[in-house]
């Protein structure tokens, strides 16, 4: 396969980390040893979370609730309710679809601020087939009122997201992956729900991008500067609400625009940017790259994404197309 | 402590409020909310510890109504309780009014937004486990409807509710074997339902839904036994109170004409004259 991991770290010098499940789970294990109210529910997913050690060292705060993710996320609104402070722990698959209707009802509509997790979210289950996929999670959770969506794009940004998330007043969603990710911010970065990170501008080209695919338009625009092309990259961990001031001030001064995410190209972040965009009047060579509407291809998460052009080089290319063409 | 003859009393005044309600909205679910009226009744103004006092304290009593589309029967309950005036059910399901056709935390009193079936009991789960782990006295009572237990939502709440040995959770059915299409054991048949209730855990009582001494029988004896979930299944009769609306499929959701709504009304009143003579 493509070794991006070491092709990336050599490339663009970033320091590898760890999973984003694994920066998760240690950053929820401080926070809820320090408040017996902080629960973490899972289905029977704790294996898979990462949350094995902290049920062992804080089993009255994990509650196991069987393979049974309707239920548990009605069973956390019912928690939330009586003063816990509940993150739901389950792969992002079966949580989004499955419990979709108690998320919408228990959670959104009944305003219990219960952090929904979505973990080995869009294709990090690339090999087990579309069952195991997310890449609808966006697009299906978008369009209730009164939930955020988050796709952290580092270590940095997960741990961030995960404290955030604990005094945040409405419910949240929170979904990232398993692969180890490079970190990709420095030391005095800001981190807030709601407010994109610029990691850089760019006249030519700006990679607007969501989650673990943030690292590889960065490598896509190191890339570019070689060729002399000006690029800017923004780090759009909240889908919603959408930074759009960020956005739109970005678009204003640069030539082309691409979203990049590992989801659906059908009603996730390159939808809701082309909205703001044609909202403000603002016209521009456009690109919403991201999982393409037809029976997913076989392969790992990284496999998967270079198929579709979510890698360095794929990435890279459709912006020399774009700035061609226009 | 409400007497047995004001407890019926208030029955017969509620039936003719729940009537109003959905005469005026000119919408409503009649023959479910008259089910269970004598129900939330018993729970409201004998068994539980709920006041517009204590409403924002965690360790109170909970009551969820997973069963969302008998919200007139909640609404006017919540208006004799005092969480809101009376009048303010002159607006359910207006435009702009916060009287929602079905429960929503928009009204003084509703603790959880019900109206999609299958939800309530997760929820309730939720609150009691929650009072279980603080230590708390209290206890979360839920109305499930019958016909909405063909939801495999609620099986799974069942579950977890005696995996974790939820003594202080009082589920009660409204069986009253009639859902918008016909009978429940024609449309997906649910008994033997007393052997699936006690198969998952629960410790189950029956009783008759519509008979205030019955039902405070039942209730007097919670916890029914130490460890396990409490479950009563309540027979009761859909559109219970008015002759013509007793025991009919379409009076599931119909509105009563003019006709209809005076001689429900005379019956109602009959029946309070009659108690009255008692």
């Amino acid at each position: 396969m493509l070794d991006l991991r070491r092709n990336g770290q050599e490339e663009s010098g970033a320091r590898l980390g760890r999973p984003n499940l694994e920066e998760f789970a240690d950053t929820l294990l401080d926070l809820a040893a320090r408040d017996r109210n902080i629960l973490v529910m899972t289905s029977d997913s704790r294996g898979s979370a990462k949350l094995v050690r902290f049920g062992e060292l804080l089993p009255d705060q994990l509650v196991e609730m069987g393979i049974a993710e309707q239920n548990m996320v009605g069973v956390a609104a019912g928690l939330t309710a009586a003063g816990k402070k509940v993150f739901v722990v389950s792969p992002a698959c079966f949580l989004t679809a499955r419990a979709l209707e108690q998320i919408k009802n228990d959670v959104a509509y009944s305003d219990r601020p219960v952090k929904l997790i979505g973990i080995s979210a869009g294709v990090s289950y690339g090999e087990l087939g579309s069952t195991h996929h997310s890449l609808h999670d966006f697009a299906a959770l978008r369009t209730i009122f009164n939930l955020d969506i988050v796709a952290p794009a580092d270590n940095f940004e997960t741990r961030e997201a995960i404290r955030a998330a604990l005094a945040h007043p409405r419910p949240i969603y929170i979904r990232f992956g398993k692969r180890p990710l490079a970190h990709i911010h420095a030391p005095e970065t800001q981190f807030a729900i709601g407010k994109a990170i610029t990691l850089q501008k760019g006249s030519d080209v700006t990679f607007v991008a969501t989650g673990e695919t943030v690292y590889l338009a960065i490598l896509a625009a190191r890339q570019l500067e070689t060729e002399g092309y000006s690029c800017g990259v923004i780090s759009m961990h909240t889908v919603k609400p959408l930074d759009e001031s960020t956005l739109l001030a970005a678009a204003r001064h640069t030539r082309a625009l691409i979203t990049v995410e590992e989801h659906s190209v059908y009603g996730g972040l390159g939808e809701a940017c082309a909205a703001a965009l044609m909202q403000a009047r603002i016209n521009l060579p456009f690109k919403i790259i991201g999982i393409p509407d037809e029976y997913t291809v076989t392969g790992d998460q990284l496999e998967i994404f270079a198929y579709y052009g979510i890698s360095a080089d794929g990435l890279a290319t459709t912006a020399r197309n774009l700035l061609s063409t226009y | 402590m409400l007497t047995d003859l004001e407890l019926k009393l208030k029955s017969i005044e509620y039936r003719k409020t729940i009537l109003r309600i959905i005469k005026q909205a000119r919408a409503g679910h009649t023959g479910g909310s008259l089910s269970c009226i004598d129900i939330l009744n018993v729970l409201y103004n004998h068994v539980m510890n709920i006041t517009p006092e204590n409403f924002d304290q965690l360790d109170r009593d909970h009551y969820i109504q997973s069963k969302g589309h008998s919200v007139e029967a909640l609404y006017a309950v919540l208006a004799d309780k005092g969480f809101y005036a009376k009048s303010e059910l002159d607006t359910v399901s207006k435009f702009q009014s916060h009287f929602v056709g079905h429960p929503t935390r928009q009204v003084n009193g509703i603790e959880h937004n019900t109206g999609a079936l299958g939800h309530g009991l997760s929820v309730s789960v939720g609150l009691a486990l929650a009072a279980k782990k603080d230590g708390g006295l209290h206890r979360v009572f839920t109305l499930l409807g019958d016909g909405e237990l063909a939801e495999g939502s609620s099986w799974e709440a069942l579950m977890a509710s005696s995996h974790y040995d939820l003594d202080n959770l009082v589920i009660i059915v409204d069986r009253n074997k009639l859902q918008i299409t016909g009978l429940t054991e024609e449309v997906m048949g649910l008994e033997p339902l007393l052997d699936k209730f006690s198969a998952f855990g629960c410790a189950v009582r029956t009783c008759n839904g519509n008979d205030i001494a019955d039902l405070i029988r039942v209730f007097n004896a919670l916890p029914f036994e130490p460890g396990k979930p409490n479950l009563v299944i309540a027979q009761t009769v859909k559109g219970k109170g008015v002759s013509f609306i007793e025991n009919t499929i379409q009076w599931h959701h119909r509105v009563p004409s003019e006709e209809e709504y005076s001689a429900a009304m005379l019956e109602l009143d009959q029946a309070e004259a009659s108690l009255c003579l008692t």
